[in-house]
This record gives structure tokens, C-alpha cells and sequence, in this order.
């Protein structure tokens, strides 16, 4: 199997995560579209750097050769399917009431 | 120095991401044991994805550029380190972003 299709397969994986089972519906939230395009910004950035100065190389037969600053586009599926799935379980996991704070902080 | 060339980009992204806990109160760091879980949940699945295309060579490393340990899987450290680093940033922004727009709506009902 191919990083592309693999990369596709981990984005589908993360949505019905998202979307079906954790319920979390991130998908569907303005908030999270903007934290993305922040985090897509800076994994262009530093995705650049390790591919750009080749200190990480990928076999051309695994990819499709389409690059964005020196990065494969899989990457930033890689990338999103990461952050999805992480954001959903963060969600998931409550904080204990012991950790949440007494009174929201309000401006001052 | 050059073996320093991907801790460098993992020291970048946790001062870039880690500032938001302290400007924005963001309680991330200081609720250790839900980030604790949500990465040893998340992380794992791309860990092993990470090995397997390592050993399939899927892609590959310039361990001139690198601290040189390895752990568990042939996973080098610094990707081991990426998958703790990474989540932590994604979690801050977007707790940052959520704290950011209820400040941005408070400030427009008052």
C-alpha cells in the first residue's frame, strides 16, 4: 500500500471518529477549521524544514510527487488525521472535577 | 550541531505552541493527566504506522541530522518525541482558539 492511500484511509479513519463514533463533531465547528489553519501554517513551516534539508526523505513510488514547501501533500493529511484524532479524544476525556477550575476566569 | 537539525524543530514547536498556556490561562499543561491520556491514546496507532513505514521504507532518515537513538520499533527518538510534541501543540490551539473567540464575543456583548 502506498502513503497516499494510506494518508487517505488515516483522514476517513479520523473523520468518522470524529463525526460517528466520539460524537465530538469538530468537523462541524468553526473553532476547530481556525485552530487548523493556524497548525496547517506552522506544519508547512516545520514539515519544510525536515523535508527541505532532507532530514527526512520519502521513496517516490509511495507518494504521488505532489509537494507543498518541499513537503508531500500526504503529509498534511498525515498531518490532519493526527490532529483530529487527538483533538476528538481530548474532548472525550473530561477533565476530572478535581482539575477543573472552580469559577471561569472572567476579564479582569 | 547538525545532529541537532530535528530536536531543533521539535524545541521550535513546543516554545511556539507553549506560550498559549500561560496568555490565555489555558489549564493544557496544568491538567497533566488528560493530556497524559489523550496522547497515550492518540499517539500509539501513528507510532506503529511510523514503524511500519520505516520498515518499509516508506520514507527514511538523514541520521547525520539526528541524535542517533533509537527506541522501541527502529522508531528514532525524535519521532517518538513528535508524536508527545505535536498533539500537546494541537490541543493548545485549539483551546487557545476557543478561549480567543469567547473573549472576542464577551468583548462584543458588553
Amino acid at each position: 500500500m502506498t502513503y497516499t492511500l494510506l494518508a487517505a484511509t488515516g483522514v476517513l479513519v479520523a473523520a468518522v471518529l470524529d463525526l460517528v463514533i466520539l460524537r465530538t463533531r469538530l468537523l462541524t465547528q468553526g473553532r476547530f477549521w481556525f485552530a487548523w489553519a493556524i497548525l496547517v501554517f506552522f506544519q508547512l513551516l516545520t514539515n519544510g524544514w525536515l523535508t527541505g534539508r532532507g532530514i527526512v526523505q520519502y521513496d517516490p513510488d509511495m507518494i504521488t510527487g505532489l509537494r507543498i514547501a518541499y513537503a508531500p501533500v500526504e503529509d498534511l493529511a498525515f498531518g490532519f488525521a493526527l490532529i483530529v484524532i487527538t483533538l476528538a479524544v481530548w474532548l472525550t476525556i473530561s477533565p476530572s472535577p478535581s482539575e477543573r477550575p472552580a469559577t471561569h476566569h472572567r476579564s479582569k | 550541531m547538525l545532529e541537532w537539525s530535528y530536536m531543533a524543530m521539535l524545541g521550535f514547536v513546543l516554545l511556539a505552541s507553549g506560550w498559549l498556556e500561560w496568555a490565555f490561562d489555558l489549564r493544557v499543561y496544568r491538567r497533566p493527566g488528560r493530556l497524559f491520556a489523550t496522547v497515550a491514546v492518540a499517539a500509539p496507532p501513528f507510532i506503529l504506522w511510523d514503524a511500519w513505514a520505516i520498515s518499509e521504507r516508506h520514507w527514511f532518515f538523514d541520521r547525520s541530522q539526528m541524535l542517533g537513538i533509537v527506541g522501541p520499533l527502529n522508531v528514532p527518538l525524535e519521532e517518538y518525541l513528535f508524536f508527545i510534541i505535536i498533539p500537546i501543540a494541537a490541543v493548545l490551539t485549539l483551546e487557545g482558539v476557543t478561549r480567543f473567540l469567547e473573549i472576542v464575543r464577551s468583548r462584543a456583548t458588553s
